[in-house]
């Protein structure tokens, strides 16, 4: 095995529209298995569109480049394609479904028969086993829908988990327990070279780098990739600095 | 005591709706049905019915296989009662006709709580050939199984004419499960079902109905409840299978304080099918409450789901939901929500939805693995699961499995 494993996920060259409207410009972006990366950028920068794009959502078209999974090119394929491939995605406003319960869908998400006790389990360690019988994301504040995501994620146990903003919303007692639940996801209890999940978060504040270690951050503006370094000064001068130094990089 | 003028009977009053076509729904000529039908033999041993007519009445949810399961059983087809029988004490269950020579103060409750002469369907009933259910729980007594009745229509071209009565009485819980099925295959039948309700003060009645008709049926209940103080009437209607045209509309009235209903329906209608199904509560005492509440499918056939409130006196609160949701490119569904206040202090409210299914709850599914079919019955199953309070553990799992064994014919 080489001192860099190999990619989980390769985007080369990749531009997505929305319509008629060209959000993502030419991205190329590397993360290798057991690696966890992060993105940054001012509201409306794109970062949900690449994210949604790797997950496959049909109205975001992509118009050039490819996003190769595991060594293969997987634009084009149906969501649920991909996500049985071993991609999973937490949402920052996943919708309501009246009547389909917490328990139905993490049910979904373990596949294979679950058993009730796992589930119950599971939900225990996101705080969330009086949530199983209530109708998904109905009446959730919150930080219970951020931790409903993780645990329907920590059910369908993905090789590359993509978090869209998971601290978004979450008051302080409760980001703990999300930085660990995504620190379980991550498998982050293992060495590095261990590790077989891969992240990519999405993080507005930043404040979930207090509680989850990453190895690259991003930035994106205005659909480009404008740098790429360590996340933690990046966070810093962003907050030093705010986006303002982001656009003189730019150019 | 007879009054020297007598009103006019029934009789006079249906002789002059005869041809009365009803407010809402297709008109149906009567003339092209059969009215009578022959006797069919007692049986003793329901569970010796034949195969598929027991498998048939299985979902609708009537059962012979155990009876520990029900506090009562009555089998009608066509017009004959073919079983019936009580097995909780305080529980009266028997055909009508046999009701109304038991009973001669029966008479006072006929046509009370529906108008012989609404339409010419009601007085068809009055007019031909009919039966239908007694069931009558005595002052205090409760029943935790319900008592399942079937009308079963069996002869090609009849018009099968039911007359149902129901009476709890003060203090007493009764629960009914009524299952409607047919053996018609390819072959015209109308299905005519007067029931009236009576609950009185402090009674509890749940009445859950699960139709299954063809293709080639028309059916017209013709529904009404009288409630009183402090009394409740839930009921629970189910139709997912074909039907030619159904129309319905039944109407309770909350004449006692604190009186309450509450209706839940479940329509489905697939392609051919034409539904015009709704629930009128007027709210006459006060504290009177209502929730009307109705989901309604459409994989191509047409829905018309009505609901009326009306808020007579203060202190009464009534709410309308009525949610559809339209499968593929074929069908309608129109949803007729209406409210009535006719004074200060009535709280009445309605929210209805009609659409498709939204992309984004489906995506959402397949972000955890399940096809887009898996995902569309997913929510298709959400979205027929209401929480139905007040009903026995036991009979809302039935209820729930009638509505499973439908949701798979539909998708």
């Amino acid at each position: 095995m080489n001192v860099e494993s190999e990619s989980v996920l390769e985007i080369k060259h990749l531009s997505v529209s929305v319509g008629d409207r060209e959000i993502l410009r030419g991205i190329d972006l590397n993360i290798r298995i057991g690696e966890t990366h992060v993105l940054f950028g001012p509201n409306g920068s794109g970062k949900t569109t690449l994210l949604m794009a790797i997950i496959g959502s049909p109205k975001y078209q992509v118009t050039q480049g490819s996003i190769i999974f595991k060594g293969r090119n997987i634009v084009g394929l149906p969501i649920d394609e991909r996500a049985r491939l071993g991609i999973g995605m937490s949402l920052q406003r996943p919708p309501v479904i009246r009547g389909v319960k917490t328990r139905d869908i993490v049910a979904a998400c373990v596949r294979e028969q679950a058993k009730e006790e796992y589930i119950t389990r599971l939900a225990e360690r996101a705080n969330l086993a009086d949530f199983l019988d209530r109708d998904v994301n109905y009446g959730f504040s919150g930080g219970e829908i951020k931790r409903s995501e993780l645990l329907q994620l920590l059910a369908q146990d993905p090789e590359l988990a993509l978090l869209d903003e998971p601290e978004s919303g979450v008051d302080l007692e409760n980001i703990a327990l999300i930085g660990q639940l995504i620190n379980e996801l991550l498998h982050k209890e293992h060495p590095m070279r261990q590790r077989k999940h891969a992240g990519l978060i999405i993080t507005h504040t930043g404040h979930i780098l207090d509680y989850v270690n990453a190895r690259t951050g991003y930035v994106l503006l205005d659909g480009r990739l404008i740098c790429e370094g360590d996340p933690r000064e990046i966070l810093e001068t962003i907050k030093s600095k705010g986006y303002r130094e982001c656009w003189k990089c730019a150019g | 005591m007879r009054r020297l003028n007598p009103e006019r009977t029934a009789k006079d009053k249906a002789a002059a709706a005869a041809s009365k076509p009803a407010a809402f729904g297709e008109d149906i000529d009567l003339d092209q049905y059969i009215h009578d039908s022959d006797e069919s033999p007692y049986q003793a041993e329901p569970s010796q019915l034949p195969a598929e007519t027991k498998r048939q009445m299985l979902q609708v949810g009537v059962t012979f296989d155990d009876p520990s399961q029900r506090s009562g059983t009555i089998v009608q087809i066509d017009h004959s009662t073919i079983h019936s029988l009580s097995t909780q004490q305080g529980i009266e269950v028997m055909s009508t006709r046999q009701a109304l020579e038991e009973y001669d103060w029966l008479s006072d409750y006929l046509w009370k709580a529906v108008a012989v002469d609404v339409d010419k369907y009601a007085a068809h009933v009055e007019l031909g050939q009919s039966n239908g259910y007694f069931i009558r729980a005595l002052p205090g007594s409760k029943s935790i199984y319900p008592v399942q009745a079937c009308l079963y229509l069996s002869k090609a071209r009849l018009a099968q004419k039911v007359h149902n009565i129901i009476i709890a009485e003060e203090g007493s819980e009764l629960h009914i499960i009524t299952g409607c099925t047919t053996a018609l295959k390819g072959e015209p039948g109308l299905h005519i079902g007067v029931s009236e309700f009576y609950i009185k003060r402090g009674a509890v009645v749940s009445f859950t109905m699960i139709h299954s008709w063809a293709p080639e049926v028309a059916v017209r209940p013709r529904t009404g409840i009288i409630i009183e103080e402090e009394g409740v009437f839930l009921s629970n209607y189910v139709i997912m299978r074909p039907v030619q045209s159904l129309q319905m509309y039944p109407v309770a009235r909350c004449v006692g304080a604190n009186a309450a209903v509450r209706f839940n329906s479940i329509i489905a209608a697939s392609p051919s099918s034409n539904m015009d199904v709704g629930s009128k509560v007027l709210l006459n005492a006060k504290g009177a409450r209502t929730e009307i509440i109705t989901r309604a499918i459409t994989t191509g056939g047409n829905i018309i789901a009505r609901g009326y409130i009306e808020g007579n006196v203060p202190d009464v609160k009534g709410h309308l939901e009525c949610r559809g949701l339209i499968l593929g490119d074929k069908g309608m569904i129109y949803a007729i929500p209406e409210l009535k206040g006719t004074l200060a202090g009535v709280d009445l409210s309605h929210e209805a939805a009609v659409g498709k299914i939204a992309e984004e709850e489906i995506e959402y599914l397949m972000m955890r693995g399940l096809t887009r079919e898996e995902a569309t019955a997913t929510i298709v199953r959400g979205f027929l699961r209401v929480d139905i309070e007040g009903l026995p553990a036991e009979l809302n799992l039935e209820l729930q499995r009638a509505i499973e064994m439908s949701e798979k014919d539909l998708m």
